[in-house]
């Protein structure tokens, strides 16, 4: 007897007038290069010239999922080309798997065709989806300013103890970070000043640059962007997973409101700390100036405070403060309603922290060109 | 006989999310002390009728009436006073995972009674030891077993002796001895605290062993197609349908273990 051969092949017979045969031959394995499915229907030919095919596996000699996909093809051929198959030639095994894979008609709507939707209409879809956040974002500024009056007004018992937990969360925990970026932003804006003015022998104004540029921008800009970061995103994770546990659910059917317990403590936490925040990030911005002025310049510590405490005024902190406040609702507003609208899977929770970040990171710039524009109307 | 009392009645229900209906003309009535089976295939929307039995989400048309008051028709206050009479259980327990078991149980009695901490620590302890999960109040969801959180689970729901609880698949991820030692412990609680409970499931063993009355939705015609004692509706039902999901796919009664 000849070795049965490896490679997967198949033939087709006319066996009688109208009556084809496909001869399988080969290991038909995952893995193994399969013969062309487009062959096969020119070598049958259409229902004029066929009525029936049949089967014969016996130099088959291997078969797994890559045959029953073959197969089935051939099976939606014959059903639109109109012929007849007889399945007996086929291995036991087989024929009992395509019967499965065929029990159940697919069910007609179910599969997500590719279709390409007119541009129109795809425009049509997103002014849609966006009106659509629009009205989320006020319902959820409603729902938020609401909980807010509701809980001054003590008919609402606040989580106090969450709220602790939450300020040291917001606060003390975020030190050693904002120390970091704020010295470091301290230096580099000293770094770059320093080059410039020595062009003029006024070294000393460093330290207006550096005061005024921290007390008035960065200072809060910087914080307000770590937090988004660090507590923001955390925040949007947090809700979010709780929204796929079914923990949201749990609280709005004990009658408790997720606003109220979840939302308000979390924007509180943040809107109060951030101005805190902010003033720490002044001082280290500051202070990066300082290691610029004495080290590499050579200016006298004393000299430098003094040249700081004169050019940068309380109203220039102020500003500053102000701005991180605004900055605070806005990181929180956008972490918690990225929370609370997300979906209900990991994919869901992933995105609305990216969304909480980008959300927020974006409003703060955008606040921050309306309140300096303000400002120099206003001349402050 | 004791006369029965209407507890919910839903009156010509219509589910949908958006567009898509996901049950219509939905029309039955739970008795006070029934227990309730509300079964079907999967992705027939037992859980979105469920969602509009505890508040969770609004019917497209129709009414669920809790003692002749429309719940979504109802103002805030009535709903929430009567959502404080229900208790549920989620189907993956759904604790609150920053909170110990203790406080998860603690939450509605505080936020709902004037009782003092340590009145209020007993209680939780005495619910948690009806679960069989007493000495276990300082633990948190995420340092126990999935059948524990879910027993933990319906010790929140039960505390504030509600008159009305709500399971959804309780048996669902549990060994068969668990899921027969949580079904001994909802027939206690009709038992004993008289309350009338709704079960979202497709066990079974559960629908036999537990349920008095119940509604079967079918996912194909989009409505109900049965409602009434499951035991009874395996006996007489005529609807090949209902037949065949309580007799797992046999197609016959006939074809059924004696």
């Amino acid at each position: 007897m000849e070795p049965l051969p490896e490679k997967p092949e198949f033939q087709c017979q006319r066996v009688s007038g109208r009556r084809v045969q496909i001869r399988f031959s080969g290991a038909w394995t995952i893995g193994a290069a399969i013969p062309d499915f487009q062959d096969l229907p020119t070598a049958i030919g259409d229902s004029d010239q066929t009525e029936r095919v049949a089967f014969d596996t016996t130099r088959l000699t291997g078969w797994d999922s890559q045959f029953l996909a073959f197969l089935l093809k051939i099976y939606h051929h014959s059903q639109t080309a109109n012929i007849q198959l007889e399945d007996e030639g086929l291995p036991d095994g087989v024929r009992r798997m395509l019967h499965l894979a065929m029990a159940v008609p697919e069910r007609q709507g179910a599969r997500r065709g590719a279709a390409r939707e007119s541009p129109l209409v795809r425009a049509g879809r997103m002014a849609e989806s966006s009106w659509q956040a629009v009205v989320s974002g006020l319902v959820f500024t409603g729902e938020v300013s609401a909980s807010f009056i509701r809980t001054i007004t003590g008919r609402t018992r606040f989580p106090w103890r969450d709220f602790g937990v939450l300020l040291q969360n917001c606060g003390s925990q975020a030190l050693p970070i904002i120390s970091l970026i704020s010295v470091l932003v301290g230096l580099i804006l000293a770094f770059v000043g320093a080059v410039q003015l020595e062009m003029f022998g006024a070294q000393i104004f460093v330290a207006n640059l550096v005061g005024l540029a921290m007390a008035r921008e960065m200072g809060a800009m910087m914080a307000a962007i770590i937090m988004a970061g660090r507590t923001g995103a955390a925040f949007a994770a947090q809700l979010g997973t709780m929204q796929v546990n079914e923990e949201i659910d749990a609280l709005v059917t004990m009658g408790i409101s997720p606003t109220d317990y979840l939302v308000l403590p979390r924007m509180l936490a943040l809107v109060l700390m951030l101005p805190l925040l902010c003033i720490y990030a002044n001082l280290m911005g500051i202070l990066g100036g300082v290691i610029v002025g004495t080290g590499l310049l050579d200016l006298p510590l004393k000299q430098y405070l003094v040249q700081t405490q004169a050019a940068v005024g309380l109203g220039d902190f102020l500003v500053g403060v102000v701005k991180s406040a605004i900055f605070g609702v806005i990181v929180a507003m956008a972490g918690c309603m990225r929370g609370m609208q997300c979906g209900r899977s990991a994919m869901a929770v992933g995105a609305a922290a990216t969304s909480a970040v980008v959300t927020a990171i974006v409003y703060i710039i955008v606040a921050d060109a309306v309140i300096t524009v303000i400002c120099d109307i206003i001349g402050v | 006989m004791t006369e029965v009392q209407a507890h919910i009645v839903v009156e010509d229900l219509t589910m949908a999310y958006g567009d898509f209906v996901i049950q219509r003309d939905l029309d039955f009535t739970i008795d006070r002390g029934d227990i309730f089976i509300i079964m079907g295939g999967s992705g027939c929307g037992k859980s979105t009728l469920l969602r509009h039995f505890i508040g969770l989400k609004s019917p497209a048309k129709g009414r669920v009436l809790y003692e002749n008051v429309s719940f979504w028709e109802a103002d805030l206050h009535t709903q929430e006073s009567l959502m404080r009479r229900m208790g549920v259980l989620y189907q993956s327990g759904a604790l609150w995972s920053s909170m110990t078991l203790a406080e998860n149980v603690a939450l509605a009695l505080k936020e709902y009674t004037s009782l003092r901490p340590k009145d209020i620590q007993e209680i939780v302890s005495l619910k948690l030891a009806l679960v069989g999960l007493a000495g276990f109040e300082d633990f948190y969801p995420s340092e126990i077993s999935g059948g524990m959180r879910k027993r933990a689970g319906l010790a929140r729901a039960m505390a504030l002796d509600p008159e009305i609880l709500f399971f959804d698949e309780p048996s669902a991820g549990l060994d068969p001895i668990s899921a027969k030692l949580l079904d001994d412990l909802i027939l206690e609680i009709r038992e004993s605290l008289g309350a009338t409970i709704v079960v979202v499931t497709h066990e079974l063993a559960s629908i036999f062993d537990i349920g008095n009355n119940s509604v079967f939705l079918d996912p194909e015609t989009k409505t109900m197609i049965a409602t009434g004692d499951p035991k009874r509706l395996l006996a007489e039902s005529e609807d090949p349908r209902v037949v065949r999901f309580l007799t797992r796919g046999k197609e016959s009664r006939n074809g059924q273990a004696a």
